[in-house]
């Protein structure tokens, strides 16, 4: 489409359904707007288009356009009504839950989750051969869980038959019904060993709609997730879209396929990394769940921690860290029972939100607890295979020596974006940015930024058909520049000088143990020299210099002397010290403290 | 603009209640439109069938898939006893004999020549669902239920961990301010006992071990529920927990008074049938925990008014009570909404209400922490 003027985005989540609105303007493309509304793909309204109008129709009223008429979007623009591009992302309903089965968990299992994470699926269950499960529990999970589509993956090319065949027995025996749309046949993609594809079609039948694409896993050493990904997403439209209340007619509308809200984020987060030229880690944090995705060395991986968030899963956060894991962070005494007490009740009322300093405390450890145990599940998984022609050797695959976790660099990292309200919305922006460095521990030079309004799903579809103006507005309006984190690795004792540096006309040293702030405005950049001490790595190696350039934001730079990783003292009193003095020093102790 | 506020649970003495019971899997249902049913009646039955056990036949006897039909000593069909040979080889000379074994009874369900695998399906187990409500029978939901309407009191509370289970109402504590004391319980066997302001737990196993159906309390202490299911629970989807009796909180977590109108209408109750659930999920699609008494004097009588749960808007003069620390619980009138972003303790900037608390001062609280109640 030649030069669009305007262009409007939605994102049918599975509460509220969120408008942008980007247009042309002088210096290029800008957002306009942002509206809002809850999604109504739930009785009474069974129809996700009246949401989509009602958050359009409150866009309309702030920025004064006419973008919708009764019929819906008016697109193509005629007469400055309506809009050159309409286009949509969508998670209501659930999302889209996959079963993923594979031959072996660690190979072919693990390799279709990438497959169906990076295609912005929810993974529900992973079975394989050697998943320790007795064939009845299988039988009986897959009938529980009722996914929306499934990924039957296994065997290199040339490799083992049977096994797909007895994968095929066992879901013929379950008998698995679609989630949506009762009467149809639940769609499994065949992504296995060619050589099994017929007999597979043989044992299946006609019980479900088989489709057969390349092998994801054609050798031991080589990934191929593309083909299963591409069906994914097209079986989402075609299925799962399809059946959800009202996507018929809001297919009618947008001007390119509507994509599912998790594979539009990956899209942005990829186009983020190519254009800038850097590795990214981006974290959404919601109530429920945690997205982590990540682009290292080009290669893309997603994980979803689909039970560690800030309300309905709160509690959960607290099953697997412990009282301790969450008190440790926090820079004020609480009773055991208290803590558990105020937890639970957030849980049971979910939309509340914290009043007094104590109470936002807690909100902020949890948080650091949820993104540190969600970055530990993606670090699991995004590790090894990912990209075709990316292969872990040989050596790697029998030892299964943490394999690939060398891909996930922390020192390369570039950038790492936080969003989701604990994130978007922390009274301050610096309480973000420490909140970011204390879960991830970025090493040597890392700038950090959040999502302002959590438009990342729809840029990410904007992308697809024009990145010129996703990109603009990314970086102009979507992004706000938190600043950047300079971390020192290495050994040293506490309160020894570890890095001494110049960054613009300003000169100072870092000791180990502690935090410190120079403010850098955002949209401001300066040069800077980092001489660590011999022992010490900012990103150039032990005791070697770095130089460059580093970026403000609203926390400006942030000197991380506390090590990695990041070890809080045992000793109470002296941990709330710590914790109290880092948080003064990063600008981030919240009014009064 | 999304409701700011948390609808307030309902709490009725009057309304229709129509109970879904339905199979998890097809059946015979055994009652008709119409058709009057107790709260312990069956309405609908069916058979699940058996676990299926994969044996690797084939694999087992060292022969190809293909081959495994000519080995075997039984066929589709057959009934096996666990231990008994179900395939065999001859081995040579009598000697290296190889041989399969049943390791469940149940019939041979299936053998595969692609997979050279053999599946016996175990012997299949008979399920029923009860009516739980005490009603008429509204609907029926051909081979999976029936829909049970019936006219009495509904109160649901916020969390409750236990299935389905139902007793006679007993108060078992002085006012909504009073927590359980064991030495109240006396005999309860069977009943669903109602304490005021909390339990702790050994009050809470107390009360189990005396064969209560259920215990509905304002709020218990998260080590007194750690202490009772025997676990953290994780995510807020309860209901299949496997503890002796029912537990429903009304208000929250730690302790606090049960709400005088819940109060109130459990103690008008009293002595009569509760069928009540502590299923609660707290995602989308809410499931709360709930009590109904059916009150069969109101059959005929005009039909209850049904103001919606959260019907009422958030107003000046509207009662409220604060779900959120500090004052979590407290009890108030809306003064003021004032339209404009308020910076609260926390630094940050939203939307709140004015509330004259009922203990005599003004406090500013945020929307998001009021819960309506009704009046």
């Amino acid at each position: 489409m030649a030069d669009p003027q305007r262009i409007v985005a939605t994102d049918c989540g599975s509460t509220t359904t969120k408008a942008i609105l980007i247009e042309r303007v002088e210096d290029g493309y800008r957002l306009q707007g942002r509206g809002e509304a809850p999604t109504t793909v739930e009785a009474p309204f069974d129809d996700v288009t009246v949401g989509v109008l009602n958050a359009v129709a409150e866009l309309e009223e702030l920025t004064g356009r006419t973008i919708a008429g009764p019929a819906g979007i008016l697109t193509p623009r005629a007469n400055d009504a309506g809009a050159d591009l309409y286009l949509s992302t969508s998670s209501a309903g659930g999302g889209l839950q996959m079963l993923v089965m594979g031959v072996v968990k660690t190979m072919t299992a693990e390799s279709a989750q990438r497959a169906a994470l990076g295609a912005g699926a929810i993974v529900i269950d992973v079975i394989s051969v050697d998943d320790g499960r007795q064939d009845h529990e299988r039988i009986a999970r897959v009938r529980a869980i009722r996914p929306d589509m499934i990924l039957m993956s296994g065997g290199t090319e040339g490799g083992t038959v049977h096994h797909l065949l007895e994968l095929a027995e066992l879901l013929v025996a379950a008998d698995p019904r679609p989630r949506l749309g009762r009467g149809f046949k639940i769609p499994v993609i065949f992504a296995g060993n060619s050589q099994a594809a017929k007999g597979v079609r043989a044992v299946l039948g006609e019980s479900v709609e088989l489709i057969v694409v390349e092998n994801l896993r054609p050798q031991l050493d080589r990934e191929n997730l593309g083909p299963a990904r591409e069906a994914i997403h097209r079986l989402f439209l075609e299925h799962v879209m399809a059946q959800a209340p009202g996507y018929d007619k809001l297919l009618t509308w947008t001007t390119a396929p509507v994509m599912s809200t998790p594979r539009a984020v990956g899209e942005m987060v990829q186009l983020a990394a190519r254009e800038e030229g850097i590795d990214v880690l981006a974290v959404d944090i919601g109530g429920a769940t945690t997205d982590v995705f990540s682009v290292f060395g080009g290669e893309f991986n997603r994980t979803v921690s689909a039970n560690l968030g800030l309300s309905y899963s709160v509690c959960n956060v607290l099953a697997e860290s412990g009282v301790w894991g969450i008190r440790r962070w926090m820079p004020a005494p609480m009773e055991e029972g208290d803590l558990r007490n105020r937890l639970r009740n957030k849980m049971i009322r979910p939309t509340t939100i914290p009043q007094s300093v104590t109470e936002l405390l807690l909100e902020q450890a949890v948080a650091r607890e949820a993104l540190r145990l969600a970055f530990s599940h993606h670090l699991s998984l995004a590790s090894g295979l990912k990209g075709v022609q990316q292969a872990r050797t040989m050596a790697d695959v029998f030892t299964q020596a943490g394999a690939g976790q060398t891909r996930v660099d922390m020192m390369a990292l570039g950038l790492i974006i936080g969003s989701g309200g604990i994130l978007s919305h922390a009274p301050r922006r610096e309480q973000a940015a420490l909140m970011l460095v204390d879960a991830f521990e970025p090493q040597g030079v890392t700038r950090l930024a959040v999502d302002s309004i959590f438009m990342m799903p729809q840029l990410g579809v904007i992308a697809s058909v024009l990145p010129e103006a996703a990109m603009a507005v990314f970086r102009r309006d979507c992004l706000v520049p938190l600043g950047t984190v300079i971390a020192p690795v290495g050994r040293a004792r506490d309160g020894e000088v570890i890095l001494e540096w110049q960054i613009g006309g300003e000169a100072g040293e870092l000791r180990a143990g502690e935090l410190r702030r120079l403010p850098l405005p955002p949209g401001t950049e300066a040069q800077a020299s980092l001489n660590p001490r011999r022992g010490l790595d900012v990103g150039e190696g032990r005791g070697r210099r770095w130089s460059g350039t580093v970026q403000g934001g609203v926390a400006g730079i942030i000197f991380d002397g506390r090590g990695r990783p990041l070890a809080l003292p045992d000793d109470d009193e002296e941990r709330i010290r710590r914790l109290s003095e880092w948080m003064q020093a990063a600008g981030a102790a919240p009014r009064g403290q | 603009m999304p409701i700011a506020y948390t609808p307030g649970l309902r709490v009725t003495g009057d309304t229709t209640i129509r109970a879904t019971r339905r199979l998890p899997t097809k059946g015979e249902v055994l009652v008709a439109v119409g058709q009057r049913v107790e709260a312990d009646a069956i309405v609908a039955r069916a058979e699940m069938p058996g676990e299926l056990h994969t044996l690797r036949a084939a694999q087992m006897l060292g022969v190809e898939p293909h081959e495994l039909t000519s080995h075997l000593t039984k066929r589709p069909g057959d009934t096996v006893e666990v231990g008994e040979v179900i395939a065999s080889t001859a081995g040579l000379w009598g000697l290296f004999r190889s041989e399969v074994r049943a390791p469940v009874s149940g019939r041979l369900e299936e053998v595969s020549e692609a997979s050279g695998h053999v599946r016996i399906r175990q012997q299949s187990r008979h399920i029923q669902v009860r009516a739980h409500v005490a009603g008429q029978v509204a609907e029926v939901l051909e081979g999976e239920g029936a829909v049970i309407e019936a006219r009495g009191a509904l109160i649901q509370g916020i969390f409750g961990v236990g299935g389905e289970r139902r007793g006679q109402l007993r108060i078992v504590s002085p006012s909504p301010q009073e927590p359980l004391r064991a030495g109240d319980l006396g005999d309860c066997t069977g009943c669903v006992l109602v304490a005021g302001a909390g339990a702790d737990g050994p009050s809470i196993l107390r009360a189990a071990d005396a064969g209560a159906a259920g215990l509905v309390v304002g709020a218990v202490r998260d080590e007194a529920l750690r202490s009772y299911v025997g676990y953290d629970i994780g995510v807020a989807i309860t209901g299949q927990e496997d503890v002796p009796m029912t537990l429903i909180i009304t208000e929250g977590f730690g302790q606090l008074a049960m709400a005088q109108r819940t109060w109130d209408l459990l103690v008008s109750l009293a002595g009569r049938l509760a069928s009540i659930n502590g299923a609660t999920q707290i995602r989308a699609g809410v499931i709360r925990p709930e009590i109904i008494v059916t009150r069969e004097e109101l059959a005929g009588q005009p039909g209850p008014e049904e103001a919606g749960a959260g019907a009422a808007a958030l107003a000046p003069g509207a009662r409220v009570r604060i779900i959120r620390e500090p004052r979590f619980g407290a009890l108030g009138r809306v003064s003021a909404l004032p339209p404009e972003l308020t910076e609260i303790e926390t630094g940050s900037r939203v939307r709140v209400a004015r509330v004259h608390l009922d203990e005599g001062d003004e406090v500013v609280v945020p929307r998001a922490n009021l819960e309506l109640i009704q009046e």
